[in-house]
């Protein structure tokens, strides 16, 4: 069976290759699972782990919950809201008071960059990063790098145009690093507004789409929150689309056979044209079937569950 | 006349004299009574501090005491203790306690408290307008009778020209200086650390080094126009080191401090610390480059004098999220080790000229006492241990506040012993 290094699931930088492909290749056994009539193995059967989302998140939580009880493990999920904790507990008290049912492993999602690295500086539990502020959303790479491995058979040499608002996308910043870790050629593109400063000397940077698309063999896009316009990021929804929108035009510059992947959820006609989400190239509900066999991977090599039934 | 105290045996370095020689020091009656060779006295009790390095009391000109107002951060009594035990027998504490320094009523309070404390001097900064609201100017007359030695409404900056070039202006008739902290409150708005590679790839908003540079600029030409005297806090981007530097050389009368931390580290410590919160400060650590021309700015002059920002916070304060926590870390109880391991054992400035940056300077920049052991000044002293090795160790400082990037450091250099007014107020038991 394949191995894992670490003991949390922080982000994509600090994992070598070699986990990566460990997690990947994971995923594609317990992906058969799912594909069962009965969706259910019994690996991580006596295991608790906690679901802690401090942001809204649909799509994540209910795919970590998914995978934690595709493989029998016993969950809870807990949803702060961030409104009621400014005047409530701290993170530290929530963490001890969770630490004090011992869990195994704690699933969180956080508005604010490095809670998770807080986390689990104090508690004993494994963290998994289900998204922490601008900084990093590893599962969601993770996926996207199944669905190009399941569409593509490989990762490496691949072409891969990340498109959007790159200054706070966690999405972004796993996927660049697990891209060029995995050897794939990354463009980035997006208004010079929400460029981050030093972004460029990990992978190559345009303004310009055209460019991007040019050649892809794959193109990411990320949502556009549309409270950034009122940030003076840019002058108009309208403009954004015209100039970093994802229209059908501009698809024939890809390869012909070019994967259109979104983490969601999608802002229609701001980044991405319906014709192009809803087309024949979008992966985009692959994405999301994926995730839930990735993060089976995710828990299964962290708590180390038994071998995988047959 | 009262019974003396007698420091045998040490090298004395005081470089207001030129002096780095193996003197006696006589202290008697609050001052510095002679300094010479084989002096004996039948009347002063005899310290003998062979091995060891006497200099002129340090002064630390930034130092947050939160009294009245924050007394969970700290207080006069715990402040000035921890001060002492870092070598500082003077600090000057900010105005931004609650209420804000910004009358003689306040001043007087600060100084009662001081008196009462018995430990290092306080020299209490009034703030440069009501409130620190930046709206009037507050009464500088009445501040500086009450013994208010300099103005600043630090933790934020003046930010409307107009007010800074009055402020400025009017301060001239009170000779007192302005102590501006220095950044563009639009550009640094939701900050958290310096902008950059590094915290583009932590996902943490970031602040531009022109929103320091922009402010200095600025003050330096106001400073200019008014012929009024401005210190630039916390000095930590290279451009604002070429902002003064430019200015003193067409005259302006403006000087400008550092801080230990920006001198040693990096934004790169917010990411080796995984967002530990003790890498938090305002201004934030800086890139390296900006680190190395701040270095520059000391060594050429430009940067007057080091001084720590002390910035004391609660547990609670700093034990949570790194976008939510206080801004600060503390500085009195490490900043003489850090200074004398990283920078004079480095070669990077002689032992003379820190003893200057922590001594004469802050001393000449904000007019004070001391600063220099010539017969007739202060008695007060820093006596170093430049073989001493220490590990910081936040569990055992007299702060109440905890939170430095530095805790574990192995240091090489401490100082032994602080004395004020001719009393020592601190000694390691060696
Ligand atoms: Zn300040």
């Amino acid at each position: 069976m394949t191995r894992f290094s670490g003991r949390h699931l922080l982000g994509i930088e600090p994992l070598e290759p070699a986990d990566i492909s460990a997690l990947l290749d994971t995923a594609e056994t317990l992906r058969e699972v799912l594909t069962r009539p009965i969706k259910k193995v019994p690996t991580l059967r006596g295991k608790t782990i906690v679901n802690l989302f401090y942001e809204a998140s649909t799509r994540t939580r209910s795919s970590f919950e998914m995978a934690e009880k595709a493989l029998s493990a016993d969950t809870l999920s807990i949803s702060m809201a961030t409104a009621s904790v400014q005047k409530g507990e701290t993170l530290l008290d929530t963490a001890r008071n969770i630490e004090a049912m011992q869990p195994d492993m704690i699933v969180m999602r956080h508005s604010s960059s490095g809670a998770p690295h807080f986390l689990s500086r104090n508690c004993r539990s494994a963290v998994v990063n289900a998204g922490d502020g601008a900084h990093e959303h590893p599962t969601q790479a993770l996926l996207d790098a199944f669905t190009l491995r399941q569409k593509r058979g490989r990762l490496q040499g691949l072409r891969v145009a990340i498109i959007g608002d790159l200054l706070h996308s966690r999405v972004m910043r796993s996927n660049l690093w697990l891209l060029k870790k995995m050897k794939a050629d990354v463009i980035l593109c997006g208004p010079p507004t929400l460029v981050p400063p030093g972004i460029e000397s990990l992978a190559p940077c345009t303004f310009r789409i055209d460019e991007a698309i040019e050649g892809a063999d794959a193109v990411m896009m990320l949502r556009i929150q549309l409270e950034r316009m009122s940030g003076g990021f840019f002058p108009s929804l309208r403009e954004y689309h015209q100039r970093f929108g994802l229209t059908e035009a501009r698809m024939k510059r890809a390869k012909n056979n070019v994967l259109i992947m979104h983490p969601g959820p999608i802002n229609r006609g701001v980044e991405i044209a319906s014709e192009v989400a809803d087309g024949p190239y979008s992966v985009i509900l692959d994405q999301v079937t994926n995730g839930v066999a990735v993060r089976m991977a995710v828990l299964f090599l962290l708590l180390g569950g038994s071998e995988v039934a047959s | 006349m009262s019974r003396g105290v007698l420091l045998k045996g040490g090298r004395v370095v005081d470089p207001s004299q030129g002096v780095d020689a193996s003197l006696d020091l006589l202290l008697r009656d609050g001052a510095v009574a002679a300094l010479g060779e084989n002096l004996a006295p039948d009347d002063a009790d005899i310290v003998d501090i062979a091995g060891l390095v006497a200099c002129p009391g340090f002064i630390d000109i930034h130092v947050h005491l939160r009294e009245p107002g924050y007394e969970e951060k700290e207080t006069i009594a715990t402040g000035t203790r921890a001060a002492a035990a870092g070598g500082f027998a003077s600090v000057c504490c900010m105005p931004n306690t609650n209420p804000v320094n910004d009358q003689a009523g306040i001043t007087r309070f600060i100084l009662e408290r001081a008196a009462a404390a018995d430990c290092a001097r306080v020299y209490p900064i009034g703030a440069v307008t009501k409130g620190s609201r930046g709206e009037e100017l507050a009464e500088y007359g009445d501040l500086r009778d009450a013994g208010c030695v300099a103005v600043s409404d630090d933790g934020r900056p003046v930010s409307d020209a107009r007010l800074m070039r009055r402020a400025l202006d009017y301060a001239r008739a009170f000779d007192l200086t302005i102590i501006d902290h220095c950044e563009d409150p639009r550009l640094s708005e939701k900050a958290l650390m310096n902008e950059g590679a590094v915290s583009t790839l932590l996902g943490l908003s970031g602040v531009p080094w022109v929103s320091e540079a922009m402010m200095v600029e600025r003050d330096v030409l106001l400073a200019e126009l008014t012929g009024g005297k401005a210190h630039i806090a916390h000095v930590s981007t290279a451009s604002a080191v070429d902002a003064v530097r430019r200015g003193k050389a067409r005259g302006v009368r403006v000087t400008a401090e550092a801080t230990p931390h920006h001198l040693l580290l990096t934004d790169q410590a917010v990411k080796d610390l995984e967002y530990d919160t003790s890498t938090k400060m305002n201004p934030p650590l800086r890139c390296d480059a900006d680190r190395r021309a701040v270095i520059e700015g000391l060594r050429d002059g430009t940067i007057d004098c080091i001084a720590t920002d002390h910035a004391p916070h609660t547990i609670d304060d700093k034990m949570i999220e790194f976008d939510q926590a206080a801004f600060g870390i503390v500085g009195l109880e490490t900043a003489v080790s850090l200074c004398l391991d990283r920078l004079v054992r480095t070669d990077m400035i002689t032992l003379g000229r820190l003893v200057d940056l922590f001594a004469g300077a802050p001393a000449r920049v904000l007019c004070l006492p001391g600063g220099t052991l010539k017969p007739g000044a202060p008695a007060d002293v820093t006596v170093l241990d430049l073989d001493r090795s220490v590990t910081v160790e936040p569990s055992r400082f007299l702060s109440k506040g905890r939170c430095t990037p530095f805790a574990g450091w192995n240091l090489k250099g401490a100082p032994v012993m602080t004395i004020v007014g001719g009393k020592i107020v601190f000694s390691v038991d060696r």
